[in-house]
């Protein structure tokens, strides 16, 4: 019987980039400088790592396939690299590789990076890209926010929410990002924005307004992993462990039979339900004191509390209008300003999350540092509400 | 000789209001304020004479008992392949089935007449069905752009249960160039409109009249419908009187409501004909175009309980207003619009995918899973229900006539879309399949959860790089 990942694996170190409008920075740039904080904070050198896993989401706008990007990039020593895309979820798995490595035993040290350059498209919002051959024959043209505006729809019509009220919640979640995004020197929107601001903005797609968009940047963010007896031969102490790494893939349920409504995501109700087994959760809204998620649009962090149980069922306005996920509420919530201020360059983006829990954890995360951080739940969400990927790590003190 | 047993229209929806027309074009041609009463239809982005052609024949066999057909022929003038046969793709569509005889006739503005007349003439057993649809492009500020309308029509010949028999048929064949289009070239070329009239109409048609009367054995004075497609206003009142047929009998030809649909023209005013006919009556159908086709018929005692779904009122009740002028230049690729980086994107059709999926991308087949029942789009190779997934168990299902309802939704505005924003959702058909589709035809603030909604086929993309346009289904919210 497997026993799951927790405490198997601890972070030795992180790194993460300025996140941002990086006109000047390649995304060789990008790595260089998440992997040299990375290197820096693990205190090692890069002849001790052993393998690495590489996540880049979209290769016509980043650095094309295969993992020698990396490896170039970081002149790595010939060590096997690995290659990961599985959308937005891509950051975390490529964690999940490296984790995974260590756990086995295969090697002791192990490398995962992420990095997406977003901003050499020429336009706003993410780069229109191919769904494939036959996809790109039927389906609509939707965009990011043409997905994710859907699950706003689907969540109205079941829990009978007035147009309105759904809204206000949405600016809620927004305007909290940006009050904790303001306070955070990586981000890259670090601006307080007001929910007026952010109700009247204009639609992308409705009801998907301008600052119910997380930003588009490019960036990137690393981690080396190794198991909790290195760390400590290393001299390391307030080890940050892995307690849970799961993954819930689509199969064609949400999308083509009647049993899902559009209105939540039943990837993430599987994946976290999961994870709260494989870390020994009982009780997610008391236990998980702190949550990185998967806000690409804020209708999909509403959604999404109540997915991870730490929102009953159609009570996730109120608990959001109630602010249960603002900095001082009982679960916070994008403690470092989420995607919302960071934007979400693809591959990045799972490690960048995972970052600020590392940092609050260890109490180095500043103006932002929260009082008791116990558990940190990070959340990403790939694809459309109705075929996509969910990751979820959770990670606390060892031990 | 065969007749008519069932017929159906189709006009796009949108109609341009002429007054507009007139604004934004009298301060270069100032004749044009005579002609800015009513309104034209016009094609949607995503409508042409394909998408129109299917519907007009399924609402054809809307009104047929037996919906098998031994052949279909599609009129047109603006077919969009030129070697690809557009009536294959129309049947496809319509899921005919492959042993069906096809054939596109084109090049004439009486293509339409000639292939009726070929029909009605043909000694092959069951029911044919003629299409006639057109989408013609007329230059900015023309007369042919006030006067000319989109549309479609289609008929079914057999010798069972004829609701209109045919009497007899003649034809002038002249090649009389009152207008052309050469190769190559986007747009007709006429001549001047009281030339045509005098040396065209009024020497041409007479004798293809008089020698399908005399075929008949019946007089001018006798016709009750007398079809006369042009889009001179006055013409076919003027060749009425010098014929000796009654005033009354004159078919209008819809200029005010929806314009003239070029080789769609004599379908459409065949249906109206019929539409309003009583048994008995007589109905001649006139093609004009390097010279002259002349078609009698007589209706029968059929003739009032053949009811399309849709017909030619039905057709011209379905209806909205549309004043920019703008947008109409854009449907029709007259002015170059900048759609934006997200245009731009590369879009190929790979053939052998499409051809792999054309049950689902033309005729809108999904599945159904013999094992537990569950219906499903797109078929795929294990049965979605996930208290089953039975493997290969699926027979074919059309839900090309399923009603649904929309489940989620939204209007886009981030990605391109030829009329933005892009409405799309998840529809959940009554069938018990579900699929995420674009909404066409959507009038802001009618679209929502719980929202009837019909499918239709219509253009999915263009690929103007390569000459190739792509069609699918879209759901159309039912009013």
């Amino acid at each position: 019987m497997a026993s799951g990942i927790k405490d198997k694996v601890v972070i030795l170190g992180m790194g993460c980039s300025k996140f941002g409008e990086r006109w000047e920075s390649s995304p060789a740039d990008l790595m260089v400088e998440a992997f040299e904080e990375c290197l820096n904070d693990a205190g090692i050198e890069r002849n001790q790592i052993e393998a690495a896993w590489f996540g880049a989401g979209i290769d016509a706008f980043n650095v094309g396939s295969s993992a020698m990007p990396m490896s170039i990039a970081l002149k790595l020593n010939y060590i096997p690299v690995t290659k990961v895309e599985n959308m937005c979820a891509t950051g975390t798995e490529a964690f999940r590789g490296a984790v995974y490595a260590v756990a086995s035993g295969a090697c002791d040290i192990a490398l995962a990076l992420g990095v997406e350059k977003l901003k050499d498209t020429g336009y706003g919002g993410l780069p229109q890209r191919t769904r494939g051959v036959e996809n790109d024959m039927y389906w609509p043209n939707l965009s990011a926010p043409g997905a994710f505006a859907q699950l706003a729809s689907g969540y109205r019509a079941k829990h009978k929410v007035n147009s309105d009220d759904l809204k206000r919640a949405m600016a809620h979640v927004s305007v909290k990002s940006h009050a904790n995004g303001a306070k955070n020197p990586k981000a890259h929107l670090q601006r307080e924005i007001t929910e007026e601001q952010a109700i009247n903005a204009p639609y992308i797609a409705e009801p998907i307004g301008l600052f119910d968009c997380c930003g588009v940047s490019d960036g990137s963010a690393c981690a080396i992993v190794t198991t909790p007896e290195i760390a400590k031969s290393l001299g390391k102490e307030n080890l940050v462990a892995v307690k849970a790494l799961q993954l819930a893939v689509s199969n064609g349920t949400e999308s083509g039979h009647a049993s899902w409504d559009g209105s939540y995501l039943k990837t993430t109700r599987i994946a976290s339900q999961r994870a709260y087994d494989e870390a020994g959760i009982r009780r997610p809204k008391e236990e998980v004191t702190m949550t990185e998620v998967h806000d690409c649009f804020s209708i999909t962090e509403l959604v999404t509390m109540e997915d991870l149980q730490l929102a009953d069922e159609g009570k996730g306005v109120k608990d959001v209008l109630d602010g249960a996920f603002d900095a001082e509420g009982s679960n916070p919530c994008q403690i470092d300003g989420g995607l919302k201020c960071f934007g979400h360059p693809i591959g990045a983006s799972g490690l960048r999350m995972l970052y600020e829990n590392y940092l609050q954890l260890q109490g180095r995360a500043g103006a932002r540092q929260l009082s008791d951080p116990r558990l940190g739940l990070n959340h990403n969400l790939g694809g459309f509400p109705h075929q996509n990927i969910c990751s979820i790590s959770i990670v606390g003190p060892y031990g | 000789m065969k007749g008519i047993t069932a017929y159906g229209v189709y006009f796009p929806r949108l109609r341009l209001n002429r007054q507009a027309m007139v604004e934004a074009n009298a301060w270069f041609d100032s004749s044009l304020k005579g002609l800015g009463k009513g309104e034209r239809s016009i094609c949607n982005w995503d409508e042409d004479t394909i998408t129109m052609a299917v519907e007009a024949g399924i609402d054809c066999l809307s009104a047929l008992q037996d919906k098998s057909l031994s052949g279909l022929n599609l009129a047109s003038t603006t077919a969009p392949f030129v070697d690809r046969q557009n009536s294959v793709l129309v049947a496809e569509a319509m899921n005919l089935n492959s042993q069906i005889r096809t054939m596109d006739i084109g090049s004439s503005q009486r293509a339409a007449t000639s292939a009726l007349i070929a029909g009605l003439e043909s000694a092959r057993l069951g029911n044919d069905m003629m299409i006639a649809a057109e989408h013609r492009r007329t230059k900015a500020g023309s007369r042919a752009e006030m006067l000319w309308g989109d549309g479609a029509a289609a008929l079914t010949v057999g010798d069972d249960e004829v609701i209109a028999q045919c009497l007899a048929v003649a034809t002038n064949a002249v090649d009389f160039v009152d207008h052309y289009r050469g190769e190559g070239s986007d747009f007709d070329y006429d001549w001047e409109e009281r030339w045509i009239r005098d040396e065209g109409f009024m020497k041409i048609v007479p004798e293809a009249v008089s020698a399908v009367l005399e075929s008949a054995g019946r007089v001018a004075a006798e016709i009750d419908h007398f079809i006369l497609p042009t889009d001179q206003a006055r013409t076919p009142a003027a060749l009425a009187k010098q014929l000796g047929i009654s005033p009354d009998a004159v078919v209008d030809n819809q200029i005010a409501s929806v314009g003239v649909a070029g080789a769609a023209q004599p379908l459409i005013l065949l249906a109206k004909a019929l539409e309003s006919a009583l048994p008995g009556q007589l109905i001649l159908l006139l093609g004009f175009g390097q010279g002259c086709d002349a078609i009698l018929f007589q209706t029968t005692d059929r003739i009032e309980r053949c009811r399309p779904d849709r017909g030619l009122s039905g057709a011209l009740k379905n209806r909205r207003e549309e004043t920019n002028y703008h947008k109409f230049l854009s449907f029709n690729n007259l002015v170059e619009r900048d759609i934006g980086k997200r245009g731009e994107v590369d879009k190929q059709t790979f053939l052998s995918g499409f051809n792999r999926r054309k049950d689902l991308l033309t005729g809108f087949i999904g599945g159904k899973c013999r094992a537990c029942g569950t219906v499903q789009i797109p078929r795929e190779k294990y049965c979605v229900n996930p208290e089953c997934q039975a493997l290969d168990s699926q027979d074919n299902f059309s839900f090309a006539n399923q009603p649904g309802t929309v489940l989620t939704w939204t209007a886009d505005r981030l990605t391109f879309d030829w009329s933005p924003p892009a409405y799309f959702g998840m529809v959940q058909f009554e069938c018990g399949g579900k699929l995420m589709m674009d909404f066409t035809e959507v009038e802001e603030g009618t679209i929502d959860s719980g929202s009837r909604v019909s499918v239709h086929f219509r253009i999915r993309q263009f690929d103007a790089q390569r000459g190739f346009r792509k069609y699918f289904w879209k759901a159309v919210v039912e009013s």
